[in-house]
This record gives structure tokens, C-alpha cells and sequence, in this order.
């Protein structure tokens, strides 16, 4: 059996499951958020139960219009809030908060082997802790917050390798980047996908989640890695749980084997309006951009803010341009000032945020007009994702991201001086 | 009861941020979500759309974020059911869950233009171009999954199993 087989036949009481399964799987934790949860709490409420199966396994976070930013927002997240303490769940309020994905593993809330269910696409990214972690709807969480318990179908597993040394401004971003051009916004429909090779092995943490996080963006279930050192001394000291390694057998069946030669690859820009979409720097052209966005719950820990730090020391954005940067949590923020890394980003010129997923779905601390270009570091470029129709996203890793705000348009950081 | 309506054409990788923008994730109530259905790909839609029209794509249909507000926003405009080539994972579970039908398809979809008059009956899966007089049969659902349509979505067959469990 693969990972994903093994982790999945465990939480179901079976010795095997095979590809098409279906299975009603016991869940380690249950995610919503201050836009998913709502409908989730109807739901809950429509099921006719009065508690949920464990609080302890139950988490909300407010951080899509939280700090809330309108009336509606704040009745969204009022709700969420009720339901929260009522139940007493896990709940992270605003002065404590961070972006859900990047707040979970941080908390020690999240370990290897486990099945977590969220209501919210990038669930995924805790498959670099070696969890089985997917996104799921609303009613789906309400089924699991009352039973601890959802239907899923086994999926296909695709393997991932990718062989040799990445470059110096080559990071998880770029990889999974690289990958999603290759095989498409539905290259992985249904299935997991399983990283190996020595190009992920060398990627600390941060760059896994990245990574993990946008399986989603290639229509994946989950994006899993294998626990080894690293994950284990990310976990030191966050938890006391104990947590059970699996590895995938050395004959598991997987659907595909794909291989890519990473010392080969670049750092990569996804094109409007599709993750796929993608090109490397070099390749991008003379494009001015007038927003630069770092942060989110694909590049907002801080591996991501070293690295934009480091471009930006000493530099100054360019004056037709806003950088936006977001911590992806209150830890990140505190571990980011007291690195100094703030206080290099005020200097160059940024607007630092409070976390929150703020502009990358478009919500607010940072809307595109019309014809307004921008080059974020998060994860979806669809059609007005962050703002006006005829805006434009371009995706990209926190080197690039740096560079072009300094450059004032799409820039690899071996172009800045 | 067979499902009919004209036809809505749309093509790939349809996403849920076309299907309901994330601007008006702050609403919740079905009627409110349905006002803004497809405004960013198709702003006509909400005024032309009738009660018991089909929407027609092509492949990945509903690909991007988990938000259930997308089927959601569809079923409240009036959409009967939605025939493509392919789903995006969670927006089919989410469809399957709150009782919106999805039938794939691949020659229905290359055999349907925008406006034509199509006829579905679900328990048979087939598909009729009432305006070219073609039908075409979908996949049938898993077993497991029927259960949860037949029951009218997914709270229904939970409650019927957490009372049938007592
Ligand atoms: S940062 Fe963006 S992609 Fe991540 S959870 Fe928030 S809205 Fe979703």
C-alpha cells in the first residue's frame, strides 16, 4: 500500500483498502474557518444532535474577513465564535491567531498519521507532516464535528521524484509550481500525490508545506511527504501526543511514476489565470506590476519572510508600487521582529499586516482594480481572485516576489543589484 | 420526475471563484448567493437563468476553493443539475451532499450547444438534447454515493443512520 492506503486503511479498521474504495474514516481533527463554518454550524444544527464527538478535535479559526471587515464578516465570524465557546472547541481569536494552515501544524495540532478533514481546500497542506489531510465542504464538516467520522473514496496515489540539487532561488514553490504546469489544474483529479527525491528531502519544513499546500491546484486529494528527521524535529516540543510513522511499501501500486530533473527547473511564474499557467522567470518579460503580495498559507511562514528580507535589506520598493506583506501567524510575526525582519520590510517600503488571509481571495487589506497587475505569493490566479475582473494575479515564490517589488515588475532576485 | 431546462454553456477548469467570487462569501443565505452566480464570467446569467435549466461545461468544472457556497448558489438560481465532462473533487462531493444532481458526460457535453432544451432523468442517467432529439447516458453513481441522493443529501442519510443507530 502507498502512505495515503496505509493511513486511511488504519482509520477505517481495515488491513488494506485499495484505489475506489469508499470508507467511512475516523477523523483525528475537524477544520473550519469564519467563511466555511457558518454553513457548517447550520448544518450541524439541521442534523438534530446536540453536542459535537470530541471539542478537543474540533478547531475554528477566524481568518478569511477576520479582523473582521464588514458588517456581514463580523456577524460570519460572531457566529462562528458562539458556536465555538458553547461547544468549547479549539479556537484561536484574533490576537492569537494566524492563517489556519499555518497556525495547525505550529500549534502541534497536527501529526504524522493522522486524518485531518477541513473545510477548506488547502487542508492539504499538512501532508508535509506526513498526515492525510484533505479539504472538504461544509456539510461534510458538519457530518464529522457531530460523528468524527466522514465518507471518503480511497484515492490513486502519483508519485513525484525529483532528482538532483535545486538552485539557489529555487524553492517548494517552484517545485510544485513546476509540477502543476506539467500536469495541469486537473493532472491529479481524485488522487494523492506522494513527493520523493533528493530535492525534497533537502526542503526544510516551510518549503514542504508549500509544497503540500498546492496539491489542490493540480485537482489532488492530498500531497504527502514521508516523516524523517526534519519533521520530527519540527514536532519536537509542539506536542505530547504520540503519532505513528507509515511509509509507503516498496512495492506499492501507484498510478503513475513522474520524474523531473530539478536542477534543471527555475523559479517559476504561474500567468493569469491559471496555476498551470506557468513559466520560468527568465521567460516572463518586461511586465509592470503595481501590487507585490507575501504571505498566505503557502507562503507566509518564515523561511518565506528570510528570504524576502534578504532581497529586500538595504533596497527600497519601487515608489509606483505596494508591497503588502502578511505574517501567516502571530508567531510568525513575533519570531519575524524579533529577527529584525519587520523592521527591514518597513524600511524598504511595505505595508506589514497583522495576519490574515486579507487579499489573496480577494477579500480585503489589498484589492486590485481594474487592469491592475500583481505578483503574489499565494496560490490561486483565477479570473478576480484578488479583486476587480480585469485584475490580474501572478504567482510566484518569495525571491521573485521581493525582486519584482523592488524592480517594479517582474523580476528574478539574480536580477537585482 | 425528468429534469428540464436550456441549456448554459461554459467551457474548462470552471472555477468556484467564477461560480460565486469571494467578495460575497460574507452572505450565507442560498437566495442571496444565487444573485451573484457566475457574475464574473457571465454577467447575464442571473437575469436569463429559468427555473430548471442545465448547466453545460467541460472539463474540471467547479475546480479552486471548498466553498459550498458554489452548488449552493447554483441550486438557488434555478439550475436543475449540472452535466460536464469532469468535477473538481470537493465540488462534487459538495453537490452530492446538498442535493444539487451532476452527471458526467462526454458526448453530451460535445452535443449540446448554448440554448438548446436538454431533458435528464436521473434514476436512468440519460441525457436528451430535446433540440436535436440525440440522448446520451452519464456514468452511473458508486452505489455508496446513490444512497446519499436517494436520501436527499448528506444530513438526510446521516440522521436516518444516527437514528437508525439508537
Ligand atoms: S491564505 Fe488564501 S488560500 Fe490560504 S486559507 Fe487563506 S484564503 Fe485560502
Amino acid at each position: 500500500m502507498t502512505l495515503a492506503e496505509k493511513i486511511l486503511a488504519a482509520h477505517c479498521g481495515k488491513a488494506s483498502v485499495s484505489p475506489g474504495d469508499f470508507l467511512s474514516v475516523r477523523t483525528d481533527l475537524v477544520l473550519s474557518n469564519d467563511i466555511t463554518a457558518p454553513i457548517a454550524i447550520r448544518e450541524f444544527e439541521r442534523l438534530g444532535v446536540s453536542t459535537v464527538f470530541d471539542p478537543k478535535k474540533i478547531v475554528m479559526v477566524p481568518d478569511h474577513f477576520c479582523p473582521n471587515k464588514d458588517i456581514q464578516s463580523a456577524e460570519q465570524a460572531k457566529m462562528m465564535r458562539d458556536f465555538a465557546r458553547k461547544h468549547k472547541l479549539v479556537y484561536f481569536e484574533v490576537g492569537e491567531m494566524g492563517i489556519e494552515h499555518v497556525i495547525l501544524p505550529e500549534k502541534g495540532l497536527v501529526l504524522p498519521g493522522e486524518v485531518v478533514v477541513g473545510a477548506d481546500s488547502h487542508t492539504c497542506t499538512y501532508g508535509a507532516l506526513g498526515a492525510f489531510a484533505t479539504g472538504m465542504g461544509s456539510t461534510d464538516i458538519a457530518i464529522a464535528m457531530a460523528t468524527g467520522e466522514i465518507w471518503m473514496k480511497v484515492p490513486p496515489t502519483i508519485k513525484f521524484v525529483f532528482h538532483g540539487k535545486p538552485g539557489k532561488w529555487v524553492g517548494g514553490k517552484d517545485l510544485i509550481l513546476y509540477l502543476i504546469g506539467d500536469i495541469g489544474v486537473d493532472g491529479a483529479l481524485y488522487s494523492a500525490l506522494e513527493f520523493h527525491g533528493e530535492a525534497v528531502e533537502k526542503l526544510g519544513m516551510d518549503g514542504r508545506f508549500t509544497m503540500s499546500n498546492m496539491a489542490i491546484e493540480s485537482g489532488g486529494k492530498a500531497g504527502l511527504f514521508h516523516v524523517d528527521d526534519k519533521t520530527r524535529s519540527y514536532l519536537k516540543g509542539r506536542t505530547s501526543r504520540k503519532y505513528k510513522e507509515y511509509r509507503s511499501d516498496p512495492d506499492a501500486a501507484y498510478a503513475r511514476v513522474i520524474e523531473y530533473d530539478t536542477s534543471k527547473i527555475e523559479p517559476q511564474v504561474a500567468f493569469p489565470h491559471l496555476p498551470s499557467n506557468t513559466k520560468p522567470v527568465s521567460q516572463a518579460g518586461a511586465i509592470a506590476i503595481d501590487q507585490v503580495v507575501i504571505g498566505s498559507c503557502t507562503n507566509g511562514r518564515m523561511d518565506d519572510l528570510r528570504i524576502a528580507a534578504n532581497i529586500l535589506k538595504g533596497r527600497k520598493v519601487d515608489p509606483h508600487l505596494r508591497l503588502i506583506i502578511l505574517p501567516g501567524s502571530q508567531q510568525v510575526y513575533l519570531d519575524a521582529l524579533k529577527e529584525g525582519l519587520i523592521e527591514t520590510f518597513i524600511r524598504a517600503g511595505a505595508a506589514v499586516s497583522t495576519p490574515t488571509c486579507g487579499p489573496c481571495l480577494g477579500g480585503y487589506m489589498g484589492i486590485l482594480a481594474a487592469g491592475e497587475r500583481c505578483v503574489s505569493t499565494t496560490n490561486r490566479n483565477f479570473v478576480g481572485r484578488m479583486g476587480h475582473v480585469k485584475s490580474e494575479v501572478y504567482l510566484a515564490n518569495p525571491a521573485v516576489a521581493a525582486a519584482s517589488a523592488i524592480a517594479g515588475r517582474i523580476a528574478g532576485p539574480e536580477e537585482i543589484k | 420526475m425528468p429534469l428540464k431546462g436550456k441549456a448554459f454553456k461554459y467551457g474548462s477548469h470552471i472555477d468556484t471563484d467564477a461560480i460565486i467570487p469571494a467578495r460575497h462569501l460574507n452572505l450565507v443565505e442560498p437566495a442571496d448567493l444565487a444573485r451573484h452566480c457566475m457574475e464574473d464570467i457571465d454577467a447575464g446569467f442571473v437575469s436569463r437563468v429559468k427555473n430548471g435549466d442545465i448547466i453545460v461545461a467541460d472539463i474540471n468544472f467547479g475546480c479552486g476553493s471548498s466553498r459550498e457556497h458554489a452548488p449552493v448558489a447554483i441550486k438557488a438560481s434555478g439550475v436543475s443539475c449540472v452535466i460536464a465532462k469532469s468535477f473538481a473533487r470537493i465540488f462534487f462531493r459538495n453537490a452530492i451532499n446538498i442535493g444539487l444532481p451532476l452527471l458526467e458526460c462526454e458526448e453530451a457535453v460535445d452535443n449540446i450547444k448554448a440554448g438548446d432544451t436538454v431533458e435528464v432523468d436521473l434514476a436512468s442517467g440519460a441525457i436528451t438534447n430535446l433540440s436535436s432529439g440525440k440522448t446520451f447516458t452519464s456514468k452511473a453513481y458508486p452505489e455508496f454515493m446513490m444512497q446519499i441522493v436517494q436520501a436527499g443529501g448528506l444530513v438526510e442519510h446521516t440522521r436516518k443512520k444516527l437514528s437508525g443507530a439508537k
